[in-house]
């Protein structure tokens, strides 16, 4: 295939000052496991950039390494460094990250169900001690109006809603880098299309730099302007959301919508074949 | 029937059983944070007691500045005790903690009697009018001290875990501690200060009963009796401890009353709450206000 990145002489995330840097990380997990295996990626200060892939490609492992919560799964990076606006973080401890203007939304919205959405809200500003909190809330409410009327337990919330929280609850930390895992996950079809306009007016209106893993290709590159895909632990195509979207392997194995024929056992041979050159 | 014993029994079993559900209360603090069973919750009564009476009779402290120091030397002991005992226990067996729980407590133990002696001391007077009479009845000055301090500890405890941050932090640390990690907190520092907080509260109640009874190794016995106050109510319920601790107090203080007028067994107060937590422990094994997990996915 054409878009190989190492020959390409000037990328486009080159040609922008980079928030965050990832250079050629490797991740074990448990000490023996390797997840990662030489990962690099650049995230353009103010910019959505995507981070596509099948199951078990390490997308998630990726955020996890970049936000630190990593150790708190046995997991180590062992080669490598991570930089955020030029400092090193890679091995410090979450909270000295989030500190750093780093917050992760996880995958499964993970909202603390036994608290109000209000009081979630709150943990959210955790590492702020300003009194600007309060007005923050409000700023949230404005963003998500449907979480200001519910006055129960988070837990009760629906799904969009859970998602609208734990996207709430990240905005509180004023954070300069968002990173999203899946925020699809698990929503009708009409929710994704809302939580997607909402990345990208956080994005427009705050100036948020989002790092977004998705499942659903088609609408991480609807709203990111770069996008990387990783398979097996590497990145193996990376360009800009119009050059991937018209790359005729992205389309094949993320985008879909060839029709019918690609549903043939002949074909599918042939696709297990191709996905494994990629 | 001798009501006025009754009454005056349901009384003091009112007032001991907010007492029970202070130290109820800082056990399930340390359970909910860092899911530790703590052997050694007993022990810490009678550190915080044996420091304060130390502080009154060895520098003949005012009452107040002595109970204040006592709070400070516990915050620090409740801290290096986690960070130097119990952190590197993190991520070990269960039943590892509670072996090294019980080792703690039966050093503690040791360690005062070898300071302190084996025999009771009393507290210097505090107040000058040993007891008061409420509505007919006799209560101890001291006593209705305790139930103050007891209602003041619980107050905090309310507004601590609603309104303050790091009361939130440490409920989304019992939670789910990477949650409460990827939201910018240390959870190294919300088990210390669990730690920190309840050594504090438990020597609190340390000091009143050592007040009441004078300080002694038996102080440690709290801590055996905080057990059927928290199973009652819940092992991760801090409301359920309260309720528990009132709950085992009145059923200590009706035991004693039948015991004494009619069923004439002798020492049935002792032993009725464990009664009661084993018929408990039949019947609803996650107590009163045991979790309830809510999922919704």
């Amino acid at each position: 295939m054409d878009g190989t990145v190492a020959t390409a002489p000037k990328r486009w995330v080159d040609t922008l000052p980079a928030l965050l840097e990832v250079n050629n990380i490797e991740v074990v997990y448990n000490d023996v496991i390797l997840v990662l295996r030489g990962l690099s990626l650049k995230v353009p200060e103010g910019k959505i950039v995507a981070l596509l892939g099948a199951n078990g490609a390490g997308k998630s492992t990726t955020l996890k390494a970049i936000s630190g919560l990593l150790k708190t799964e046995e997991g180590e990076i062992t080669r490598g460094e991570i930089r955020f606006a030029g400092e090193r973080i890679d091995g410090l401890d979450p909270d000295r990250i989030v500190r750093k203007g780093i917050f992760q939304v996880m995958e499964g919205r993970r909202i603390v169900a036994d608290m109000t959405p209000h009081e979630n809200l709150r943990l959210g500003a955790f590492t702020r001690s300003d009194s600007e909190v309060k007005a923050d809330i409000e700023r949230v409410y404005a963003y998500f109006p449907r979480l200001k009327e519910r006055t129960g337990l988070a837990g009760y919330l629906s799904g969009g809603e859970q998602q609208m929280l734990a996207i709430g609850r990240a905005l509180m930390a004023r954070p300069k880098l968002i990173l999203m895992d899946e925020p699809s996950m698990g929503l009708s079809p009409l929710l994704v299309k809302e939580v997607f306009g909402i990345i990208r007016r956080l994005n427009e209106e705050l100036g948020i730099t989002i790092l977004l893993v998705e499942q659903n290709a088609r609408m991480a590159l609807s709203v990111a302007s770069y996008g990387y895909v990783m398979e097996q632990g590497k990145i193996v195509l990376d360009g800009t959301a119009e050059e991937l979207s018209a790359n005729e392997d992205v389309k094949e194995f993320y985008l879909g919508g060839h029709g019918t024929e690609r549903k043939r056992f002949k074909n599918l041979k042939s696709y297990k074949r191709r996905k494994r050159w990629l | 029937m001798q009501w006025d014993l009754l009454l005056q029994l349901t009384l003091n079993g009112l007032i001991v059983g907010t007492l029970y559900g202070v130290v109820a209360m800082s056990f399930v603090l340390i359970y909910k944070a860092s899911q530790v069973v703590n052997f050694a919750q007993g022990e810490f009564l009678l550190i915080g007691a044996w420091a304060c009476w130390w502080l009154l009779t060895e520098f003949q402290l005012p009452f107040v500045w002595g109970f204040l120091l006592t709070l400070v030397f516990m915050t620090v002991f409740g801290v290096l005790l986690q960070v130097i005992v119990l952190r590197p226990m993190i991520g070990e067996p269960v039943i590892s903690v509670i072996m090294v729980t019980i080792g703690l407590s039966i050093f503690f133990q040791a360690l005062m009697k070898w300071m302190f002696g084996v025999f009771a001391q009393p507290f210097p007077p505090i107040f000058e009018t040993q007891a008061v009479r409420i509505a007919g009845l006799e209560v101890q000055s001291v006593y209705l001290l305790s139930l103050v301090i007891s209602l003041a500890i619980m107050a905090a405890f309310a507004w601590f875990f609603t309104a303050s941050k790091y009361g939130l932090a440490m409920r989304a640390t019992a939670f789910d501690q990477q949650v409460a990690q990827s939201l910018g907190i240390s959870v190294r520092m919300v088990f210390a200060m669990a730690w920190a907080i309840s050594a504090v509260v438990s020597a609190v109640a340390g000091v009143v009963v050592g007040v009441v009874n004078g300080v002694s190794s038996g102080l440690s016995f709290y801590g055996i009796k905080v057990f059927p106050a928290v199973i009652l109510g819940g092992l991760d319920s801090v409301l359920g401890a309260v309720l528990g601790g009132i709950i085992i107090g009145l059923l200590e203080n009706i035991a004693h009353f039948f015991d004494s007028t009619i069923l004439h067994w002798g020492n049935m107060f002792q032993i009725a709450p464990f009664y009661v937590l084993i018929v408990i422990l039949m019947i609803k094994p996650y107590g009163l206000f045991g979790t309830k997990n809510i999922e919704r996915v």
